[in-house]
């Protein structure tokens, strides 16, 4: 008996404006409680919200970003409930007519286990919608009592919903990489998931093979892609043995534990569901014009999949490599700079940056923005292994140099004596010197014994101090050798 | 012709059940009493009475109208202008430690 | 010196002819004595007053006075003015010290006016007779048995009363116009955006509008051109020109055209009102204007969808009454949902609590189509209906409430009773027009009957100019109750 997993995701990402949707208050991470809880984040009797255009170019932005549809005009609508950390006992949200409609997002699946191959997937995407966050509360700010920090009250969200494409915890959470890929890519979040700027809910129903859609649990507040992955992966098996065993899924929102690795509904609220939706009579409907929408799309950098496409089509890199480039657009860059310094040898970028770079960076703990060696630095080592002047080992001493000391590739070079030699009569001087001191075995060799060139080469290169030209090397030796 | 039977009519008017009322009473996160229930059941039936003469009309291809102004929302450029007011602002708060404001413990 | 016009006070408060402090004293002398039997304010702070009075008169001494330097106002307590107790009528409210000032206070601050002291009102504007404020209710001057109208039932009292030389209200459904009418003094609602409502505590965000009380139509020409302009705290606060109000005070009427819509004279309206509003109108015919009939046919169903969509909107508006970041907490409760529930509950008075759980049912799953939706499809109708009448007219008149002031405690049993009597107003506020009402004459018992003037959009310097021809011609707005 086989079941069909299905998955749609709810992603909520915290947009990177200097102040919050509808005041001027800043929207600064960690600042002291309650001192950026403006007014109108208070809800006094009075205020009343204006809408921050930062937040809806950024809206516009993914838009883009998705081909989706960009409304030429939404409407915000409240969602009352009452819950202390919503200060106005209704959320502004977006219901019947989000700024964003249908789009799609194509990503490369990596499936989690087994040596199964890397393959692509659009997903689609029902819509994005703004809205505002809701405040924090501190649990056991006082003796049983519960502390409300509104600093977060306010601060803009781009809440993206997926169609119900997914159908393994991998599909998912390659979804929601690429998502968090693109709305870094596109400046329009931080995408820092510590501090909550990106978070998922997972809806996971499970059914048998063509039958109709089961009913569906949703996961809330998944903050990283390990935890997404095995609540997922726990969900489904809990559906599919509750199934099994005859029971019934309720429609429900859940939690994932993190220490237990369980999920488990939350105590339902009995009106959960009545939230009284309506047109926010504060707030006018959001007009965006075909001008405006032209104006952000100048603004927009090159995008991973166009850039992916790019790399394999222009640069001939493999699938593989272009995915990996594009992983963040720090690496994008990062690997552009140093293409700058080598353009016709892409492939030897994206294997120093894969290779080397990145085995540095894991050791040492950090990531591209923090990697010691700059991109210019990278390119002028691959300069001098382009132009000859450094051997590939050498290129290696110079890389290991310049990551504990800093410094450019030249003067590394110059400093420790790592220029090859490409000079044709100095490597015939040094393979003169060699085969007179060897005579034997040079006619041994000269008899046949082929095996004994590499010989030749190690005592070469040894009298060479390393520094000779390989390919020099051996071109030379072949020749002399042959007498 | 303004008249003002109509309203009150009884063909119109819709009475409201116990369970509607403290539905309602929920939502709207107040208190109420059996009796306040059963009073605000009268009122309200009668009030909705009045509304209901609402139902009749045709209004097939009319446009909900939210605003009284046919405008675009007006935008704020994204720059900071409120500065920390807390101390003034919690000086009127019934319950603050540390800063936070104080409520009943939360259970989720 | 309180019988005369805004500008009159201005100028010799100028000519230094009196002080403001001397001004502000007077009144306040005023209210000490005659306030307890009206209860027309909430709060008054009488050093406050003083001191302003005391800046605004530094100001006349420096050559830099404006139109209303010194003189004080009542300001209705739905206003949040910076220090002061802002209540909105309510116990929820009755420990806020607002820390901010409504855009309507800084403008009459930044004017150098008075705050001579807070008005009462229906709680949270919710009312028709200032019965419903949890500071008790208020009496209309003409006869203490009676109600002054709602919700600006303070300030129409006041005014009334000579307790200040004008004062401020806000209108949802009638609220400055009923009160005027009730109490004899003129109001004007402008056309919705006009005055910004930040600083103004919601009722029903799409309808409500701050507008200008006093004696005459002058004076309110000259606070309108203090209250109104853009500001960029309310979203739907309109960027337009900056107008002189008084502009067109003085032009003649000869070829106004007044449309009479004649759903406004039918079954319901009281026979002296009735007369008293065509005696205002065949005074309109001998300064020159021309009647059309016109017919405003949705005008009954203005009261189903205001009692839909005014209670929709402020049961999300009050929302915010919760108990936890301001105003009343309940002393106690077991936890968070007894907590709210209890505060909320101990915190509104009846009313208010009515037309919460009236909103809350009509937005609640399975009714928003029927009541809501249906409700903002014929609110479109209504205002239609105003657009083709001004296809024929100028201006629109009719009675601004349908009976003078009825008797205190008359209609508290019966909130539908109540709702009927807002018959003429509230299509006004449905549309966003512009409407105000002006002493015309006495009814039966000796009570002042309200003229309601609506404009078309924009048009209140010509409903100023209407009115005030009008006040040229005839001295009802001058009338003083016994004993005033």
């Amino acid at each position: 008996m086989t079941w069909e997993i299905v998955i749609g995701l709810e992603v909520h990402t915290q947009l990177s404006t200097n102040t919050k949707i509808f005041s001027g208050a800043s929207t600064a991470f960690g600042s002291e409680p309650n001192t950026q809880a403006d007014a109108v984040s208070l809800a006094l009797p009075g205020v009343f919200p204006v809408l921050n255009k930062g937040a809806v170019e950024r809206a516009i932005k993914f838009g883009l970003a998705t081909g989706s549809y960009i409304a030429p005009h939404s409407v915000f609508a409240r969602k009352n409930y009452f819950y202390p950390d919503l200060p106005k006992g209704y959320q502004i949200s977006q219901m019947d007519l989000p700024v964003v409609g249908q789009g799609a997002l194509t990503i490369l699946v990596e499936p989690l286990s087994g040596n199964a191959k890397p393959y692509e997937k659009t997903v689609r995407i029902t819509r994005a919608h703004l809205e505002e966050d809701a405040g924090k509360s501190v649990h056991g700010a006082a003796q049983g009592m519960t502390g409300v920090d509104l600093n977060r009250a306010g601060t803009p969200l781009l809440e993206i919903v997926s169609e119900p494409d997914m159908c393994s915890a991998a599909e998912a959470v390659s979804y929601a990489k690429a998502l968090h890929t693109l709305v870094r890519w596109i400046g329009i979040c931080d995408g820092n998931m510590q501090e909550g700027s990106f978070r998922c809910d997972v809806n996971v129903s499970v059914r048998k093979s063509g039958a109709p859609l089961g009913t569906r649990r949703e996961i809330k507040n998944l903050n990283s892609f390990k935890f997404m992955q095995q609540a997922i992966d726990y969900e489904v098996q809990w559906q599919i043995d509750t199934l099994e065993s005859g029971g019934k899924i309720q429609q429900a929102t859940i939690l994932f534990n993190p220490d237990t690795g369980e999920t488990r509904a939350m105590r339902s609220k009995e009106d959960a569901h009545d939230y009284r939706y309506f047109p926010d009579p504060d707030l006018l409907p959001l007009e965006i014009s075909p001008e405006w929408i032209e104006q952000v799309r100048a603004t927009l950098p090159e995008l991973p999949h166009t850039k992916q496409v790019r790399y394999v089509n222009e640069l001939g890199l493999s699938a593989y490599d272009a995915s990996m480039l594009t992983s963040s657009r720090e690496m994008a860059d990062f690997f552009e700079t140093v293409l700058s310094a080598v353009p016709n040898d892409a492939k030897m970028c994206a294997n120093w940056i894969m290779g080397e770079v990145n085995a540095q960076l894991n050791r040492d703990g950090l990531d591209m923005s923090q990697s010691p060696i700059t991109a210019q630095q990278l390119g002028g080592i691959l300069k001098r292994i382009a132009d000859d002047t450094l051997s590939n080992s050498g290129a290696k001493d110079v890389f290991r140099t310049m990551w504990a000391e800093g410094g450019d590739a030249d003067a590394i070079i110059e400093a420790k004596g790592l220029k090859q030699v490409s000079d044709s009569g100095a490597i015939e001087a040094i393979v003169d010197g060699v085969m007179a001191a060897n005579a034997e075995k040079v006619a041994e060799y000269r008899s046949g014994k082929d095996k004994l060139f590499g010989f030749f080469v190690g005592a070469a290169m040894k009298a060479s101090q390393g520094k000779a030209n390989p390919a020099q090397l051996n071109e030379v030796l072949k020749q002399k050798l042959a007498g | 012709m303004i008249t003002y039977r109509p309203y009150l009519n009884k063909e119109f008017a819709m009475s409201l059940s116990t369970q509607d009322v403290e539905k309602v009473a929920r939502l709207a996160r107040l208190a109420m009493t059996s009796t306040e229930i059963e009073t605000a059941r009268a009122q309200l039936s009668g009030i909705f009475g009045l509304i209901a003469e609402m139902q009749a009309v045709d209004t097939t291809g009319v446009a909900p109208m939210s605003h009284s102004q046919d405008l675009a929302q007006r935008l704020r450029s994204d720059v900071v202008s409120e500065s920390n007011q807390r101390e003034a602002f919690q000086a009127i708060a019934p319950q603050v430690e540390n800063g936070l404001y104080l409520v009943p413990q939360v259970i989720e | 010196m309180i019988e005369s016009s805004l500008s009159q006070m201005g100028a010799a408060l100028r000519a230094k002819k009196i002080s403001s402090v001397e001004l502000t004293q007077l009144y306040l002398d005023r209210i000490a004595q005659l306030n307890p039997a009206l209860n027309a304010y909430i709060t008054l702070r009488p050093d406050a007053s003083l001191a302003q009075a005391k800046a605004a008169d530094a100001r006349i001494a420096a050559g830099t006075a404006d139109a209303l330097t010194g003189i004080p106002f009542g300001q209705k307590d739905i206003f949040c003015a910076k220090d002061w107790l802002t209540t909105c009528g309510s116990k929820m409210l009755h420990n806020f010290v607002s820390p901010y000032d409504a855009h309507v206070i800084s403008q009459f601050n930044n004017a150098g006016a008075v705050n001579l002291g807070k008005t009462n009102m229906d709680e949270f504007a919710m009312g028709s007779s200032n019965e419903t404020s949890h500071y008790g209710i208020v009496k209309n001057p003409w006869d203490k048995a009676r109600v002054p109208g709602g919700s600006s039932g303070g300030t129409a009292s006041a005014i009334a009363s000579r307790l200040c030389a004008a004062a401020t209200g806000t209108d949802t459904g009638g609220s400055i116009r009923q009160p005027a009418a009730l109490c004899g003094i003129s109001g004007l609602k402008p056309t919705y955006g006009v005055v910004s409502r930040y600083g103004m505590i919601a009722f029903a965000s799409s309808l409500d509008q701050a507008g200008p009380m006093g004696r005459s139509a002058e004076d309110l020409a000259l606070m309108l051109n203090t209250m109104a302009g853009f500001d960029e705290r309310d979203s739907t606060s309109l960027q337009r020109d900056k107008e002189d109000y008084a502009r067109d005070l003085n032009k003649p009427l000869s070829g106004l055209r007044i449309g009479i819509p004649k759903e406004f004279f039918a079954e319901g309206l009281d026979t002296d009102v009735e007369h008293a509003v065509q005696a205002a109108i065949a005074e309109y015919q001998k300064l020159g204007a021309t009647l059309v009939d016109i017919s405003l046919p949705n005008t009954r169903l203005s009261i189903p969808v205001y009692y839909v969509l005014a209670p929709a909107e402020a049961s999300s508006n009050l929302s915010r009454f919760d108990g936890v970041r301001y105003g009343y907490r309940a002393p106690e409760y077991t936890d968070l949902a007894d907590m709210y529930e209890k505060s909320r509950a101990q915190g509104f008075g009846d009313e208010v609590k009515r037309r919460i759980m009236i909103g809350t049912y009509v937005l609640s799953h399975g009714y928003y189509d029927a009541y809501y939706l249906q409700a903002q499809k014929i609110r479109r109708l209504i205002a239609q209906d105003f657009v083709e009448a001004y296809k024929h007219c100028d201006v629109i008149m009719g009675p601004t409430s349908p009976s003078t002031a009825f008797k205190l405690g008359e209609k508290g049993d019966d909130p539908v009773q109540m709702y009927l009597s807002d018959i003429y107003t509230i299509a006004v506020n449905l549309a966003g027009l512009p409407g105000m009402s002006i002493p015309c004459g006495f009814g039966a018992n000796n009570m002042p009957v309200g003229l309601q003037i609506i404009g078309n959009y924009f048009d209140e310097a010509r409903m100023l100019n209407v009115a005030h021809q009008y006040q040229l011609a005839t001295d009802w707005h001058t009338k003083l109750p016994n004993g005033i």
